[in-house]
């Protein structure tokens, strides 16, 4: 490291670097050389069991010491019921749940007669609301939005769905505002908090969900605490990043001005980081709508579980339909929140009577009662609850539809030659291969392309992360989540980067291409699964598929801003010296654009990592497809070995592409 | 104008930056200039200061950008914590202050209006120019009659309820000017509060400004780029260059017995005449009971004297203060060597 600060020795230290690779790659090709000669020792080709130490027993009965001796069984357990208190009562309030266990008769009575609130009346007070953050298009986004959800009579499943997210959010919001003030305020706080998060968000979601439920419940309950656990990072570091951002003007004159530190952090630092508080707003939101739909595979009811179940019966009208309702909240949830990161307050001139002042709320209020009110009467019945015959739901016919389209002949034809080709010539002779290269082997050349990447420290943890997979006892099947991850996002590079570069030709194609892909970002994963399972039914080549579509998001999106991102003057250099556009491309526009779009790359995996774990309810014989089956019992350690063996493969690949990426934008002078 | 007791009285202060200033000033051995600091892996904001400004006193800082102006001045209110040397603010060690007795101080006796203004982005007029008083625990309503008054004092009324963003930087800078008067301090900071402004607006804010000083009277320092601006406000001027400053003393005494070749230099293209007045011209002479006639103004300027210096074909002149106590004579060739730059 200290060789490589010097730029003379940088060219030696890189021919060092490839040096070192090499003589790891011959070794690992020795290792294959003699295993396919069959001379390699057994004990070389995989770990012999009796060297696994039995990490996951010894974490069950740490987890049950922690859990049952240290009592902390009932401090979850206690937390657990103040949540199911806050989620019947959101529940009661938006779909009628009927259940208060914890209420006294008066209030009970209170909560009975508001809830639920007729779908009209949310409808009309989210178009006010839409229309105060962002106009007439937020208005008709945010009010169409709900009228389409009930008219497809899927009301209560989506309420379900938001009555979870309505208490997650908050709480997850406070969380991360509050962990973010601490990691800001004191050093030890922060690095503490860098390594778990940045476990946390690779961690897959299975692992959250697990201990969700043996600590806290089944249901909504354990569903709002892996929700609320998965969206505080975002938060935590959106605070710590506002509060470093503010500027040292506004904090002098805080402190000229008299302010003690706590009237320092209420009045001063917190209003000022007021934006990048509220783009973490609007990650929690997104987060917690993305986890709660996945919260199905832990028996929460709502849109999610729906989905999760209509797919497995392979009804895709209802599926496509479900999946159109969890877009559309998506979408609208994203830009209200957005447009309120934007919107600035206004002043108003001075004897401006209240109620002009306050015309929107009072419009949104009054909308609110009056459609509260006017569903109430027989006649209007449809504005209360739109019920099972009258809803415009055409799952049937889509169904039909759909099934008579994917019948076509030349269609089946090419998907039918498309699964062949997959998994016949590719998939599964990739996948054997991998399995049948020796463990030690496979290590060296991680490591090998960790240290011609990042040098040293990524090499360092390569090694010891997938040391620790391999003693894990769970090598194959991580073998076949690399697998699917490494020929997934190698097909999505092979489409997303020309469509990339293809975009940033043309401007308006290009921000075209970045709005979709901003969208597409906001979808809960879950909605990918229903195109792959359309076309291809279920199986390897579905998830291939899925985590295809899912990662060409960012890989496209990263293409076209690095290839943007090149200096003017550098092109029309590379035009004054004659290039044409191919040569312009490969020579002076990829080079300088790789940094970034080895940022969208590595993205591109760690969504992939997300995904195939996802995917695993279809059936795959990866990790995944384990760490589910965990789901359905008590198998905390071994969930956990799990879920630790996906992250640290997605933290290998994260630090080795990262430090490269910053390495070589250091190198081109990028900053 | 200056009284006995100093308000603010600086003695030996030390600003340095870098990894460990403390140690570092403890073990510099003496007389270390500037770069030879910076080569040791230390910036000198503030190198070696002692200052002492009177109560109702105008004292103007200049110097070029990165001379430490800034950086004395947050000294004096402690933004800065300094690295050596004492400063006392109506005899008290600012540096040994508790947290609270700090806060205190500021609320009560200190204001202070920043080069790039400081207004809080997420609060109307009213409520920036308020705010040092609802950190006070005022109550809202006093508190907003006050922020009133003050928000008309500097010219912003009917703009109370505007956010900074829909102001120009003028209007800002008032906004500015007003929060730091809000709490009606004793000692008034103002860094460069007029450099963003453009020339006709600058002229018209510093008229305003001597007009509410002329009103309020208060202690001030000021720190600015421009001399003229300087030397229509100044009691005393300080020249700072490389953290140290080169001379501290009137106007007069500045352009005239500039303390150092780079003083000399910076007043250099000022018209003295405008600068220089009558008395600093006077010399008690033999002449001086010689001179008979009229006698000049000892305060108003050469400039301003410039038609009868002219007229008057007496080589000699006497010169009295106000009270009409003769000072000396000045000799008329001085005068006019002055006005109209010296021959050859
Ligand atoms: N917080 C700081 N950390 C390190 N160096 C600083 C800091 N503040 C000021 N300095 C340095 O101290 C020196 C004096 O800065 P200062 O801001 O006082 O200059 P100034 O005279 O006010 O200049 P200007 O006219 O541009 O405002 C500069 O060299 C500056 O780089
Ligand atoms: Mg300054």
């Amino acid at each position: 490291m200290v060789a490589q600060a010097d730029p003379s020795n940088a060219a030696l230290s890189r021919l060092s670097s490839l040096h070192f690779s090499v003589v790891l790659l011959v070794v690992s090709a020795l290792l294959m050389i003699a295993h396919s000669m069959g001379v390699l020792p057994a004990w070389l080709v995989r770990l012999p069991e009796a060297v696994i130490p039995p990490t996951a027993e010894v974490l069950d009965v740490v987890f049950a010491f922690v859990q049952n001796d240290l009592g902390l069984i009932h401090v979850t357990r206690s937390i657990a019921a103040g949540l199911e208190y806050l989620l019947d009562a959101t529940g009661n309030i938006l779909y009628g749940k009927n259940r208060f266990p914890y209420l006294n008769r008066v209030s009970f009575l209170f909560i009975e007669s508001l809830g639920p609130i007729p779908w009209s009346a949310v409808a009309a007070g989210m178009a006010v609301l839409g229309f105060w953050l962002g106009g007439w298009r937020m208005a008709i986004l945010a009010g169409g939005t709900f009228v389409w959800t009930a008219m497809i009579g899927q009301w209560d499943i989506a309420m379900q769905t938001m009555s979870v997210l309505i208490v997650a959010a908050p709480i997850a919001f406070l969380i991360g505002l509050m962990l973010g003030i601490a990691a800001w305020q004191w050093r030890w706080v922060d690095n503490a908090i860098k390594p778990i998060l940045s476990v946390l968000q690779t961690l897959p979601f299975f692992t959250y969900l697990l201990p969700a439920v043996i600590f806290f419940k089944v249901g909504p309950t354990a569903a709002a605490v892996a929700t609320i656990i998965y969206a505080i990072p975002p938060m935590i570091l959106m605070t710590t990043l506002g509060l470093q951002k503010v500027s040292p003007d506004i904090v002098e004159a805080g402190k000229m001005s008299g302010c003690t530190r706590w009237q320092m952090l209420t009045r001063v630092y917190i209003p000022a980081a007021r934006t990048e508080i509220l783009v973490g707003v609007n990650q929690v939101i997104m987060l917690c709508l993305a986890m709660v739909v996945l919260t199905a595979f832990i028996g929460m009811p709502g849109l999610g579980a729906k989905l999760l179940a209509m797919m497995n019966s392979f009804k895709l009208g209802r599926s496509f339909e479900i999946g159109v309702t969890i877009v559309l909240l998506a979408i609208t949830l994203d830009r209200l929140s957005k447009a309120w990161v934007v919107k600035q307050p206004k002043h108003w001139e001075r004897e401006t009577p209240w109620w002009e002042r306050h015309f929107l709320l009072l419009l949104g209020l009054g909308a609110f009662a009056a459609f509260y009110i006017i569903s109430q009467f027989q006649t209007f019945e449809i504005l209360n609850e739109v019920g099972r015959k009258q809803s415009w739901s055409k799952g049937r016919e889509i169904d039909r539809w759909i099934k008579g389209v994917l019948e076509i002949d030349s269609i089946q034809a090419v998907t039918g030659w498309l699964r062949w080709f997959l998994n016949v010539k590719v998939l599964i002779p990739f996948r054997n291969a991998l399995l049948w290269v020796p463990t030690p082997a496979l290590i060296m050349m991680v490591v090998a392309l960790a240290y011609w990447l990042g040098g040293r420290k990524p090499a360092i943890y390569a090694a010891v992360f997938f040391g620790i997979v391999a003693l894990s006892g769970w090598w194959d099947r991580s073998v076949i989540t690399l697998y699917t991850v490494i020929s997934a996002v190698t097909i999505s590079m092979l489409l997303g980067i020309p469509m990339g570069i293809m975009a940033s030709g043309n401007k308006r194609l290009a921000n075209w291409v970045l709005l979709t892909c901003d969208s597409a970002q906001t979808f809960p994963s879950f909605i990918y699964l229903i195109p792959a399972i359309m076309l291809f039914g279920v199986n390897d080549v579905a998830v291939v598929f899925s985590i295809v579509i899912f990662t060409m998001v960012p890989l496209t999106r990263y293409t076209i801003e690095g290839l943007r991102a090149v200096p003017l003057e550098m092109t029309e250099a590379a035009d004054m010296s004659g290039a044409n556009a191919l040569q312009k491309l490969v020579s002076v526009r990829l080079p300088l654009a790789l940094p970034t779009m080895a940022v969208g790359f590595n993205q591109a995996i760690m969504f992939a990592f997300f995904m195939v774990i996802i995917a695993a309810f279809i059936g795959t014989q990866d990790l995944g497809q384990e760490l589910q089956r965990t789901l359905a019992g008590t198998d905390l350690g071994k969930n956990i070995v799990l879920g630790i063996n996906v992250s640290l493969m997605a933290l290998t690949f994260d630090m080795a592409i990262l430090e490269w990426a910053k390495r070589r934008k250091k190198a081109l002078g990028l900053g | 104008m200056t009284e006995a007791a100093p308000v603010i009285s600086a003695k030996n202060v030390w600003k340095l930056f870098g990894p460990n200033p403390k140690s570092y000033l403890g073990s510099m051995e003496p007389n270390r200039s500037f770069e030879d600091i910076r080569k040791d892996g230390y910036i000198a904001g503030v190198k070696d200061v002692s200052i002492d400004v009177g109560r109702g006193e105008m004292l103007v800082i200049m110097g070029l950008s990165g001379s430490g102006k800034s950086t004395l001045v947050r000294c004096f209110c402690r933004l800065h914590e300094i690295t050596g040397g004492t400063i006392e603010v109506e005899g008290q060690d600012i540096m040994s202050l508790g947290q609270k007795e700090l806060i205190d101080l500021r609320r009560r006796k200190m204001g202070m209006v920043f080069q790039s203004f400081g207004l809080l982005p997420h609060r109307t007029v009213l409520e920036n120019v308020a705010f040092p008083l609802e950190m006070r625990g005022q109550e809202r309503h006093t508190r907003r009659e006050r922020a009133l008054e003050v928000i008309e004092l500097v010219g912003l009324a009917g703009r109370e309820d505007y956010f900074p963003r829909e102001l120009s930087g003028g209007q800002q800078q008032r906004v500015g000017i007003a929060r730091s008067l809000v709490i009606e301090p004793d000692i008034w900071f103002l860094d460069e509060p007029f450099s963003a402004l453009d020339p006709l607006i600058r002229r018209e804010m510093q008229d305003e400004f001597l007009r509410l000083q002329g009103i309020l009277g208060k202690t001030v320092v000021f720190i600015t780029h421009d001399f003229d601006e300087a030397l229509r406000l100044a009691d005393r001027i300080a020249i700072m260059k490389d953290g140290a400053v080169e001379q501290c003393a009137t106007p007069g005494e500045i352009v005239m017995n500039p303390a150092t070749e780079y003083v000399q230099k910076f007043t250099e293209d000022i018209d003295k005449a405008r600068v220089v007045t009558v008395g600093a011209l006077a010399r008690a002479s033999a002449h001086t009971a010689a001179a008979d006639g009229n006698a000049l103004d000892s305060e108003a300027t050469i400039q301003g004297l410039a038609r009868q210096l002219i007229n008057d074909t007496r080589a000699f002149m006497p010169v009295q203060d106000k009270g009409g106590a003769l000072l000396g004579t000045i000799k008329r060739q001085d005068a006019l060597d002055l006005l109209l730059g010296a021959e050859g």
